[in-house]
């Protein structure tokens, strides 16, 4: 038994027992940061399988922005003081449990019961990989041999801040999400949201950029900037915008409708739907993703801030 | 040449790994907050910085030595900033567990 081999047991067998506790543990926020710890730990096994693309999006969202929003989530069960009031019975808990060890079955069998060699594209992806002119075979699948994917993918985002700004009541309809924040002017918070967001903003970008032929690309660097949106709002340097702000809203879309456009405009000028010429494909592709990364780091920044819960007056 | 280069990231990064070490120890063994922090931060600041000067005689170019470098600092800030919020939030509550 080698050192890497010792070292992945370990890692699996830890990421394991952080699984078992989080669901184990009795408070909301201890559950929590078991989660979080375990989507970084999940990060790193996925570093190990030189799955880099996949590491960093598990870091950014399980790690990272999901945790924010179990966070703010406890937080409010908390001061709402239902946590305890509310427990579901126990048939509820024993069927939700039967519910996720079916469902953690089901996949182990799927992966356990894969025809050895398992089914599988990527010598396809690898060959065709000049035809886009990117170097990255994970950008390459998600946004020319599986556009649509990624596109359906960017609406669902879309939809799912439109299912939280739908729970404003009527009266702050339009308005401001969360609540606006306090704090010290030239407290630490504030020196941090000051000094952080040039570098961190500038660290997006590169992960966007270098996405092309390295790991990186869109997601990871919107929510690079996302977080440094946030970190902002939450020192109380800035507000959060109205929601019914038509800047907002057209940068919401500007991702999918840019990528929609590039895709209609294929099956004009192309070969068909979301198929690129050859040409442009590389230009086209990296325009895509800059509108995208704007388009999530907004949507990533909205669905973390809430539903609108004041006036759109400041 | 190489060889001592190798010591060196031998050396630097045992030592790195010691101050991770000796920083969990701390983190479960130390009484209150306050302690609990200044044993994290140690690991943080330097176990991760004899970590990455261990590393950066092994980095392939200039670039991914600065790389290295930055995730350091990036650490040291977050690190110094997040605990100063945790120690003022306990100190505000008063609470040592």
């Amino acid at each position: 038994m080698n050192i890497a081999l010792a070292l992945e047991t370990a890692l699996a067998l830890v990421v394991l027992g952080v699984a078992v506790w989080t669901i184990a543990a009795r408070e909301t926020y201890a559950a929590v940061v078991g989660f979080v710890a375990y989507g970084l730990l999940l990060a790193l096994i996925w570093v190990r399988l030189d799955a880099v693309d996949v590491a960093l999006t598990e870091a950014a969202i399980g790690g990272g922005l999901g945790g924010v929003l179990l966070l703010g989530a406890a937080a409010r069960l908390r001061a709402a003081g239902t946590a305890a009031l509310e427990r579901p019975s126990v048939g509820v808990r024993l069927g939700v449990a039967a519910l996720s060890v079916a469902v953690a079955l089901a996949l182990a069998a799927g992966v356990l019961l894969l025809p050895d060699p398992a089914p599988t594209l990527a010598p396809a992806a690898a060959e065709n990989a000049a035809a886009t002119g990117l170097g990255n075979p994970v950008t390459n699948v998600l946004m020319a041999f599986r556009a649509m994917d990624t596109l359906l993918e960017k609406v669902v985002l879309l939809l799912a801040l439109v299912g939280v700004w739908s729970l404003a009541p009527d009266g702050v309809w339009g308005g401001r999400p969360g609540p606006r924040h306090q704090a010290d002017p030239r407290g630490v918070l504030a020196f941090l949201a000051r000094l952080l967001p040039p570098v961190g903003i500038v660290i997006g970008i590169y992960v966007l950029w270098t996405g092309a032929n390295h790991p990186g690309g869109a997601f990871q660097g919107g929510t690079i900037l996302a977080a440094m949106w946030l970190l902002v709002i939450m020192a109380g340097l800035a507000d959060t915008p109205p929601a019914s702000s038509r800047r907002v809203r057209l940068v919401l879309i500007a991702g999918p409708a840019v990528f929609l456009s590039v895709g209609l405009a294929g099956l004009w000028l192309g070969d068909g739907f979301l198929t690129y010429p050859a040409a442009y494909a590389k230009p086209l592709i990296v325009g895509i993703e800059v509108a995208m990364t704007l388009t999530i780091a907004a949507t990533l920044g909205l669905l973390l801030a809430g539903a609108p819960e004041r006036s759109a007056a400041p | 040449m190489s060889f001592l280069l190798d010591v060196a990231t031998i050396v630097c990064v045992s030592t790195g790994a010691f101050f991770f070490l000796a920083g969990t120890v701390g983190l479960i063994r130390f009484p209150d907050t306050l302690t609990r922090l200044h044993a994290l931060t140690k690991a943080d600041n330097l176990g991760l910085g004899l970590v990455v000067l261990g590393l950066l005689p092994q980095s392939e170019s200039l670039r991914s030595g600065l790389k290295l470098i930055c995730v350091w600092l990036l650490t040291l800030l977050a690190g110094a900033t997040v605990s100063q919020l945790i120690a003022r939030a306990a100190r505000r509550e008063g609470s040592s567990p």
